[in-house]
Order: C-alpha cells, then sequence, then structure tokens
C-alpha cells in the first residue's frame, strides 16, 4: 500500500498517540491508580438515630445464593460483581437491613431496580432514581442498588429509612 | 368440607389402621389414595405492635397437630409423629431473614413437645445451611451435645458429605447433619413466592441440606426439585412437615419484601410434600389475585416442579386436588 506523505504521518502519529495512552493505561492499572472502592455504610451515630449492628458480609457473586438464594439468579443475569450487607437499628428499636448490590454497570442496576417495583412505590430523589415504601426504601446510583429493608412497620419507619438512605448516597 | 368432629373420627380410624404399621405413618392416608393437609389459623396471633404471641403459636401448634393426629391429648400425638429415643432434626427456613424465617416460637413449641413426648435434649437439632443464615434468622447458634442444637452445616465438625449423589443431571453434597446426625426430620418450611419456582415451601426447603443449592435452580428448579426429594436421605428422612404460615411473601421472594408480605395466620401441616406444595400453591395464587396481580404461569414461573413430583417416576406425592383432603380449622 502506498500513502502520501500526509497519509503515511497520519498513521505515524495515530501510532504514537495509541502508543503514549496504552501507556497511560498500564502505569494507572499498576499504580493502583483507579477508581477508590467505598465503603457505603454509615458508621454508628453518622446519620442521626442509626446505628450500624452488624458487620459488613460480602458475598462475591457465586456465593451470592447463600445469602438470597433463587433471587440470586436475576442478580447473576443482570451482571452483579458483589454484593455486601448489614444491619442497622433505629433509635434501639427499628432494625433494617441495607443491601448494596455492586453491578457491572449502571445498566444491570437499573435492570433490577425497575424489576422490583409495585404499583405502590413512591418515587423518591435518590441517587438515579429511587422508591420508597412504608418499610423499604431502594434506589440505584451508577452501577450501585441499594436496598434497606425495616422488620417492622412504624409511623416514622419511611422518614427514617430515607434518611439513611440519603447517608449511603453520600457515600457512593 | 368435612367438620372437625367427623375429621377426627376419620382420623382416628385412619391413624389405627395405618398407625399399627409405624408409629409415623399417622393419619395421613385416609385410604390409599388420599392425602390430608391440615391449615390451622390463629387470626390473633399477631399483637398489636407486630410480635407474635409465643402462647397462641403453642396452641396453634397443638390444635394442628391434634387435628392431624386425630388426637386431642398433644404428648400422645407427638409420641405417635416421633421415633422416640432417635435424633429428631428440625429444618428451619432462614433465607429471607428474621421477618419471613421459621419463627423462634414455633420451634421452641415443638421442641418442648418433643421433650414432653420423650425426646432427649441431646436428640434434638435445629439446622439450616449456614451459621450466619441461623443468626440471621434470630436464633442462636448452640452445639453442645447434651443440649438441643442450633446448627448450621458450615459449624465445625458437620460439613458437607464428601461422596457426591446424582441429583438428575447435577451432583450433589448432602449436609452430614442430615446424613449423619438425625434419624428423623421434621420440615419447617416457609410458604413463600419463589422466582424461579414460582412457590417455595416443603420440597424446596431441603434445598438448604445442599452444598450448592444454585447448581439445583436451572429450569424453574424442574426436576431438580423431584430429584433431590427421592434421594434416600431426603425421601426417607424428612417424614413430616410443620409450615410456618405465619407470615408469607405473595410476590419478589424469596427474599423479604415487607411491600408484599402478608399473614396468612397458619401452620400447614402434613406428609405428603407435593400435596403440600400444592395447597401452598393454591394460597398464594389466590393472595396474588386478590392483590390484582396475575398467575405464577402468566408471569413466566409456572410451578411444573409440582407436575414432575407427582408423576409416577417420583411418587413422592399428589397433586390432584380431589386427592388432598385439604382441612382448615
Amino acid at each position: 500500500m502506498k500513502f502520501t506523505s500526509n497519509g503515511w504521518m497520519l498513521p505515524v502519529w495515530f501510532s504514537l498517540f495509541a502508543a503514549f495512552m496504552g501507556m497511560m493505561v498500564a502505569v494507572t492499572s499498576t499504580t493502583g491508580c483507579k477508581k477508590k472502592s467505598v465503603d457505603p455504610f454509615p458508621a454508628t451515630g453518622a446519620i442521626t438515630g442509626w446505628d450500624k449492628t452488624s458487620e459488613t458480609r460480602v458475598y462475591a457473586a457465586k456465593d451470592l445464593y447463600q445469602y438470597i438464594d433463587g433471587d440470586a439468579e436475576q442478580y447473576i443475569s443482570a451482571g452483579v460483581v458483589s454484593t455486601s450487607t448489614s444491619d442497622y437499628k433505629y433509635q434501639g428499636k427499628l432494625e433494617a437491613t441495607v443491601d448494596v448490590y455492586t453491578m457491572g454497570g449502571a445498566d444491570g442496576a437499573r435492570t433490577i431496580f425497575e424489576k422490583g417495583q409495585t404499583r405502590d412505590a413512591q418515587t423518591v430523589q435518590l441517587g438515579d432514581a429511587g422508591i420508597a415504601y412504608s418499610q423499604s426504601v431502594t434506589f440505584r446510583k451508577g452501577p450501585a442498588l441499594v436496598r434497606i429493608t425495616a422488620y417492622e412497620s412504624t409511623p416514622n419507619a419511611q422518614a427514617a429509612l430515607l434518611a439513611l438512605a440519603h447517608g449511603i448516597e453520600a457515600k457512593l | 368440607m368435612k367438620s372437625r368432629r367427623d375429621f377426627l373420627k376419620t382420623a382416628a380410624v385412619g391413624a389405627a389402621v395405618i398407625g399399627s404399621r409405624s408409629n409415623i405413618g399417622l393419619a395421613a392416608m385416609l385410604d390409599a389414595h388420599s392425602s390430608r393437609v391440615v391449615i390451622a389459623r390463629d387470626a390473633a396471633l399477631y399483637s398489636a405492635d407486630g410480635s407474635v404471641d409465643e402462647k397462641r403459636i403453642a396452641d396453634l401448634l397443638d390444635r394442628a397437630i391434634a387435628a392431624y393426629t386425630g388426637r386431642d391429648k398433644p404428648i400422645e400425638a407427638w409420641k405417635r409423629i416421633v421415633p422416640v429415643g432417635k435424633v429428631i432434626g428440625l429444618k428451619i427456613n432462614s433465607v429471607g431473614g428474621k421477618a419471613i424465617a421459621t419463627h423462634l416460637a414455633l420451634t421452641l413449641a415443638i421442641c418442648e413437645r418433643l421433650q414432653q413426648a420423650g425426646v432427649k435434649p441431646g436428640e434434638i437439632v435445629v439446622w439450616e445451611f449456614s451459621n450466619s443464615a441461623i443468626e440471621r434468622a434470630g436464633y442462636t447458634i448452640a452445639t453442645d451435645r447434651n443440649r438441643i442444637r442450633c446448627i448450621g452445616t458450615d459449624t465445625p465438625g458437620y460439613g458437607y458429605e464428601e461422596q457426591p449423589q446424582a441429583c438428575g443431571a447435577v451432583n450433589v453434597h448432602l449436609s452430614k447433619i442430615l446424613t449423619r446426625e438425625c434419624d428423623f426430620v421434621i420440615n419447617l418450611p416457609v410458604p413463600k413466592d419463589h422466582n424461579l419456582a414460582g412457590v417455595t415451601f416443603s420440597m424446596k426447603n431441603p434445598f438448604g441440606a445442599v452444598e450448592h443449592p444454585n447448581e439445583l435452580h436451572a429450569n424453574g428448579c424442574n426436576p431438580s426439585v423431584a430429584e433431590l426429594n427421592s434421594l434416600p436421605a431426603i425421601r426417607n428422612k424428612i417424614r413430616f412437615t410443620i409450615g410456618d404460615a405465619l407470615s408469607s411473601i405473595y410476590q419478589g421472594g424469596p427474599q423479604f419484601r415487607p411491600e408484599t408480605l402478608w399473614h396468612p395466620n397458619a401452620l400447614i401441616v402434613g406428609e405428603d410434600r407435593v400435596a403440600l406444595d400444592y395447597t401452598v400453591w393454591q394460597m398464594i395464587e389466590a393472595k396474588r389475585a386478590e392483590m390484582g396481580l396475575q398467575t405464577l404461569a402468566a408471569v413466566g414461573r409456572p410451578t411444573t416442579f409440582l407436575t414432575t413430583a407427582a408423576q409416577a417416576k417420583y411418587n413422592l406425592g399428589t397433586n390432584d386436588p380431589n386427592r388432598i383432603q385439604r382441612m382448615e380449622i
């Protein structure tokens, strides 16, 4: 193949640019200059009234069935990478569990988020999208899907769950 | 539907006939072609603050067992159910956390009745697949062999059988708690919607006795449910079910979904695991219809595992409503 002088020069510059970008990728990956992994779980007292009452448990995708049995399959299909969960208690009474599903991308979080809604879901401003019921709050932000579930229904449960949800969102 | 008086009369005759063969044959089969399922309800089980009344659960258990066995005295009834002198397992269900697990109050009530019937504390094992699951369900791990044990298969010293067993196309490793510790297991499942099988109850709960139950989830858990329940250790040991239908999930299960939680306030008792699952399927479909939801088949989750399990090839029980004697008390 023959190139004009300009035509020849273009591939040379293009090659140099590509090589430079490749080096940058190599450098960032070997020096750990990548997105910092976040701990989305607020510590005790970080959100008024909420105590973190358990250690954070982490499940890889292949082990997720140990936590949610057959539900795991839909998360795996949607590209779940890992799942973290922790228990909380509000004002020493209302118990809740926070599940953070880290998906491969935002599409996976959206898929699961849209699947789980029922007609009486109340839309709330959280992350990229959020819904709330009297005893649960679910939202997605980027590749993260967060579900907070309370184990009893109290008059102030939803407000308390939303406060916790905002605390988690801020850490994602 | 039969009255309780009529039912008890028939049950007593059935128990006399069947019971002569085995003290665990009970009155489940009034004749060779029908299976009994008792649904015992108490609308006042939950108090205003959402907690369960332990005394009422114990009373409900007694009523359910009396209706099933045809014996009004709980101790006599329990002596017909369990083989005294053997190790009795109680297979709880903890998936979904404590809001939708086998209620601790029910398990404790059963432990109390077992002891009153002559079973020693060291001969009772409450078990599940893992200790963390047990703790999430609100139970406390207990490993002392001289007392009632409450253990997961991952408790040191237990674990899974090294030798796999063929379960259809999958090789499974069964919990040693089932294979080596227990002589007789009372199944304590929770009725729930299941995002793969359609519903989960009696035949799905033994998935917790398998090391990697996710390998059995393909094709709506069909035929793996039937295959698993046909394994000798499960078919021959998990013989009696006391289903904890105090709470249930009619959509979005098996995880806990407060938005689809409902309280049947019932115990569901029986021996025919297919008839039990058929009964629960009908209950969940009825609740879904009441809430304006489509049938499970319409949303792509038909309970085909039930049809398979009822086939002569597996001989696990009946899904024919004409052969299920459903008694509601």
